[in-house]
């Protein structure tokens, strides 16, 4: 097993994650099924870090237990300072309120609502008047380069500048710590490089963290790190060369 | 988050109008079918409310106002006679045929009054004058009779039938409720519609009574009863005994209770298992509001929200409608249709129990719904 430093970001960047020991298990008796069997893992403000593996590697159950939407069996889990496993339930859907932003894979966008308006969701749930909360959701699409698309609905959007809305509702709420689940599962090579390197740019930041799981080898350019998971376990750190710390 | 709730739902227009149209089918049906039902209940004792009189003295064992059995005369006398009486006075009621000029028969509903007073006389005279009636020969027919006999051009003021091969002439035309039976109504005195009447030992239908101030119908109506040993009923209680009597002999009961019970039903049943489908199909987008912090109360909010916006949209288009149905066809009163606030009230509570319990099945499904489900590809 690899030494724990090897899973630490740089010592002297602040800790946006701290994870130590965390095992989670789906079913009970004979049908339970480990899938994280004791991950360490730092992350530092201002990094993007990959989460890479294969599939049922344990990197979305890994992500999901970082969110707080799935709870784990044991170990310590720190985000930005506070001990999510000792949170009740609303207290997590709080926390991810006020400080997490998401990126899914199928972008989850409401099909009903423009551009804007989905941009400014996370505003919104924080109770934020629409108004203000769709104004400051077109800046943002300014910003990733979606200002003549802000009155469109999801389904008269490519898939990439779909993405780019999701990108904008992820950064709306000016997060510091960004999830994003494959977020280039469903765009073609060149669209994926685009998203990757926006999301860089404009998300990349010192107070902020980024979390990407993903297959896709093609953007691991864009991580400071690239830890590969297998079997619920964390195998191997990558330093990645490219460093533009913001 | 309400606004998002209302575009979730506006926004899959084929949906939010299969849910709408469900609704409202079941409501106008529902409130359209019960209308007519109502109207028909009140139309089975027009035999009553036409006649505007508050005690109704007649034999103890009459079921309904159309079954009439008759009183010996001496029955006018004794309810005279009970304290706190203000006025009684008889009241013929036969069905008997009219003959017109051209030989044509129609049965008809021969009332006559008493010819002193007139008490029982009709609330609204559409021509002539109800006093008239004092006159040789004369009847007063309802608008149903005009109708029925031919028609204005036939049937006007001076028109001349024959009742049982006595002759009537046309006096006044007067507006009543038509009766479930659907026989028009004549109007003579009372000592006319006897000599109209074949010959029998009794010919008094009914005592009409009214009570002196201070004296409630109820009350006189027992007094009467409990003196004379006649039944003796308010305007009222005769009306609920006519409708209570419908219902158990003719099956109209039954057959309407059916239909409404079966439109409501699978309508709502299609409207709440829409709504179910709605919210399943949007259990996705839920579970990326729950995953970016919305509480689980406030998606219950959001669905609740989304159910009855749809349930009270749906039932003011589907009273709506049937409003309309019955402003169309029965504003002339030839159609049994009366549209009560009680209906609408219970009609309503309905469909709000049926929203209640459509966005509760969802809000469970939503309340186990694991946010996880939006990392899933």
């Amino acid at each position: 097993m690899p030494a724990l430093a090897a899973f630490t970001a740089d010592a002297d960047l602040p800790v946006a994650v701290t994870a130590r020991g965390v095992h989670k298990s789906f079913g009970e008796g004979q049908t339970r099924v480990p899938v994280l069997k004791g991950v360490d893992l730092n992350v530092a403000l201002g990094e993007i870090l990959l989460l890479v593996g294969p599939s049922g590697s344990g990197k979305t159950t890994l992500l999901s237990v970082i969110a707080g939407i799935l709870d784990s069996d044991e170990g310590e889990l720190k985000v930005l300072g506070t001990s999510i496993p000792e949170l009740s339930s609303d207290a997590k859907t709080r926390f991810r309120k006020d400080n997490l932003g998401f990126i899914f894979q199928q972008y989850n966008l409401l099909p009903t609502l423009t551009a804007a308006e989905n941009a400014a969701v996370p505003l919104i749930i924080r109770g934020l008047p629409r108004a203000q909360a769709t104004a400051r959701a077109t800046e943002v699409l300014r910003e990733v380069g979606l200002e003549d698309r802000v009155d469109f609905l999801p389904a008269k959007l490519s898939g990439g500048q779909q993405q780019r809305v999701a990108i904008a509702r992820a950064l709306v709420g000016e997060p510091r710590l960004i999830l994003c689940d494959e977020p280039t599962a469903n765009l073609d090579s060149g669209a994926g490089h685009k998203a990757m390197e926006l999301l860089r740019q404009v998300g990349k930041r010192a107070d902020r963290a980024m979390i990407v799981v993903t297959h896709d080898s093609r953007i691991f350019e864009f991580g400071d790190r690239i830890v590969h998971m297998e079997d619920g376990q964390i195998e191997r750190v990558q330093q990645n060369h490219r460093r533009d710390h913001s | 988050m309400n606004y998002i709730a209302l575009k979730m739902l506006y926004g899959d227009r084929i949906k939010y109008l299969m849910l709408l149209c469900g609704l409202s089918f079941s409501v106008m049906l529902t409130v359209q079918q019960g209308s007519i039902f109502w109207g028909l209940m009140r139309w089975s004792h027009s035999g009553i409310s036409n006649i505007n009189a508050p005690v109704w003295v007649t034999d103890p064992n009459i079921n309904q106002v159309e079954e009439v059995k008759p009183l010996a005369d001496t029955a006018v006398t004794r309810v005279r006679s009970v304290a706190g009486v203000d006025w009684a006075v008889p009241l013929y009621k036969g069905v008997l045929r009219a003959r017109l000029a051209d030989g044509n028969y129609q049965q008809i509903s021969l009332v006559g009054l008493d010819a002193a007073s007139l008490l029982g006389r009709p609330a609204s005279i559409l021509e002539g004058r109800i006093e008239d009636l004092r006159a040789p020969d004369a009847v007063a027919l309802d608008q149903w009779a005009v109708q029925r006999l031919g028609g204005p051009q036939k049937i006007q003021l001076g028109t001349v039938l024959e009742i049982n091969d006595h002759k009537a002439r046309v006096v006044t035309l007067m507006r009543l409720q038509k009766t479930f039976i659907n026989i028009p109504f004549v109007y003579t005195t009372y000592e006319r519609a006897l000599t109209y009447s074949p010959p029998e030992r009794r010919k008094l239908s009914y005592v009409l009574a009214k009570p002196v101030n201070g004296v409630t119908p109820e009350q006189l109506a027992r007094r009467i009863a409990a003196e004379t040993g006649l039944g003796a009923l308010t305007a009222e209680e005769f009306g609920w005994k006519t409708i209570v009597w419908m219902l158990k002999n003719t099956g109209i009961g039954v057959n309407f209770g059916t239909t409404v019970f079966l439109g409501f039903l699978v309508g709502m049943a299609i409207a709440g298992l829409t709504f179910y489908l709605f919210t399943v199909e949007n259990l996705k987008q839920f579970g990326a509001l729950k995953a970016m912090g919305t509480r689980t109360g406030t998606l219950a909010r959001m669905i609740l929200l989304q159910s009855f916006t749809v349930g009270v949209t749906g039932y003011g288009v589907g009273v709506g409608l049937a409003t309309l149905f019955g402003w169309s066809f029965a504003r002339d009163g030839g159609l049994p249709f009366i549209e009560t606030w009680q209906l609408l009230a219970l009609v309503f509570v309905a469909v709000l129990w049926i929203c209640s319990l459509a966005g509760a099945i969802s809000i469970r499904k939503l309340a186990r719904l694991e946010p996880g489900i939006v990392f899933r590809g």
